[in-house]
């Protein structure tokens, strides 16, 4: 589903935030991305998300090298991605059902199935009723569960998190790591960068590990 | 079907977005009226100015003053026979009795006239050319009535009048001029109106571009957005014509019967009145898709 080979990625002003890294992750993957702050993890899912591109190496997603893939076709492109993000990226002005909605108005989906995808969406996460509701009156857990619906709605095959329990105390943490591994269970490849140790180890997910922008351990080779 | 339901939702959409700020929008509909009644209102003066010179085809009339030594019957015969000729429609016949007793009458020296033993005025003839005459044929015409031993003057007035065309030639080429530089002007408003919302929506903006919303698909509510703009203030112009028109009607009326004319002024005729919304909407919709192609690519998800 997802491979890197020596990838490196250099931002303007010097910083060298991955180097030499290759990876691979299979489709129905549960992988977690862990590493210090600065290793490289929002990097390296924004190059899957193309919001960043490499400065070497390839980086292949569902059978595209993302190099191919040009500005103009971006959208459609991200389109196949779920994201889910730490501040959960809401529209503040907009009621839920239309936050979660939006990938699919994007897509040119019909009401009536628009209206069907939001209210699977929102009854897989929990918050089936609260469609009308301003995001502001949710709970910051219930924030986060209104952005994993949208990122889940359009039903892509990889949904890539960026420390979603950031924010999070430990039991919603857990509620939020529970979500993902039933969408992982349907076949929803997933990729999810935190710095939750604990919970991590707790899961007992593969684990792929990175510090200064290296790989440290790519989580297949069996650890003790 | 699913297209045009989902355009005319989003056409609702914008209107909903500028009924929420009404302060501002009315600000922007407001500047936007204004400069697009000042072409259109101009319009509306020179085409009552071209109503009024086309109700001036008579004023090609001219007058032809007698010697004092030509007769009463003289004067008679000579009207009969320049009736005759192929250039002249008709001949009115002013006898001087006729001339000084209207003299008396409008001019305000009655006394002054009342005061001389003898009437000053020669008989006139005013001639009437055929209408499909030619002004150079006109001349013509007053030229050889001018060699007749009979006349002592010939007045031939068309001279303003084909000034006053020229000049209303030069004022609509001046309107033409105007249009162009307000419709300008209109949509450099539109388009930093537009440039604001989008710097106010830039958050929108950057998580519908993370989850896959084209460039199409995020400009198109800016879009709408400008053609509401463009529409109301082109409503407003129309608005704020008809208002002025209705000011004005009166006192030209007056004006107007005071030269014992039937000119009355004309409003926009209805084909004008949508060009002017259908035109302010467009501008609008110009305005957008300039600020949105200009601004819209530089906000990239982070």
């Amino acid at each position: 589903m997802i491979s890197f080979q020596n990838v490196a990625k250099r931002y303007p002003g010097g910083h060298e935030a991955l180097r030499e890294l290759s990876i691979n992750i299979d489709a129905g993957e549960f992988v977690f991305l862990t590493g210090p702050s600065g290793a490289g993890k929002s990097t390296l899912l924004k190059l899957i998300a193309l919001i960043e591109r490499a400065t070497r190496g390839s980086v292949i997603v569902n059978g595209l090298n993302t190099a191919r893939v040009t500005r103009r076709k971006i959208p459609a492109y991200r389109r196949n991605i779920g994201v889910v993000f730490q501040d959960h990226k809401l529209l503040y002005d907009r009621p839920v059902f239309d936050n979660v909605a939006l990938p699919l108005v994007i897509a040119g989906m019909g009401r009536r199935e628009t209206q069907r995808r939001v209210r699977a969406a929102l009854d897989q996460v929990g918050l089936l009723g609260r469609e009308g509701h301003a995001p502001v009156t949710l709970s910051t857990g219930e924030q986060q569960r209104v952005g994993i619906a949208r990122a889940v709605a359009a039903r892509p095959p990889l949904v890539i998190a960026d420390e979603p329990t950031g924010n999070l105390d430990p039991a919603l943490s857990v509620d939020i790591m529970q979500l993902f591994e039933r969408f992982n269970e349907v076949g929803v490849t997933l990729l999810i960068a935190t710095h939750d140790l604990e919970l991590v180890n707790r899961l007992g997910h593969r684990q792929i590990k990175l510090a200064a922008g290296r790989l440290v351990d790519d989580g297949t080779t069996v650890s003790a | 079907m699913g297209f045009f339901a989902e355009h005319a939702r989003q056409l609702v959409a914008a209107l909903g977005r500028l009924a929420q700020h009404p302060g501002s929008t009315l600000l922007t509909i407001g500047v936007i009226g204004i400069a697009l009644s000042l072409p259109a209102g101009l319009r509306v003066v020179v085409n009552n100015g071209r109503v009024l010179a086309g109700s001036w085809e008579h004023a090609q009339d001219f007058t032809v003053y007698l010697n004092m030594e030509v007769s009463m019957d003289a004067a008679g015969i000579l009207a009969q026979q320049i009736r005759g000729l192929d250039d002249v429609a008709d001949v009115t016949f002013i006898s001087r009795d006729d001339a000084l007793e209207d003299f008396k009458r409008y001019s305000g020296f009655g006394d002054v006239m009342r005061a001389l033993d003898s009437n000053p005025l020669p008989h006139a003839l005013v001639v009437r050319p055929r209408t499909d005459l030619e002004p150079n044929a006109i001349a013509e015409l007053a030229k050889v009535l001018e060699r007749r031993e009979e006349t002592d003057l010939v007045q031939l007035d068309t001279a303003w009048v084909d000034r006053f065309r020229a000049m209303l030639d030069i004022s609509r080429r001046a309107v033409d001029l105007a249009t162009a530089l307000l419709a300008l002007a209109v949509i450099v408003v539109i388009g930093n109106t537009i440039r604001l919302e989008i710097n106010n929506r830039r958050r929108e903006i950057e998580v519908t571009k993370l989850v896959g919303g084209s460039n199409a698909f995020i400009r198109r509510p800016f879009l709408y957005l400008g053609l509401w703009y463009g529409f109301g203030g082109g409503l407003l112009a129309w608005i704020l014509i008809n208002i002025g028109l209705q000011a004005l009607s009166g006192p030209v009326a007056q004006l107007t019967g005071l030269y014992t004319s039937t000119f009355r002024l004309a409003g926009l005729p209805w084909l004008e009145s949508i060009a002017l919304l259908g035109g302010g909407g467009l501008l609008g919709w110009l305005g957008a898709g300039l600020a949105t192609s200009r601004h819209l690519a530089a906000i990239e998800p982070q």
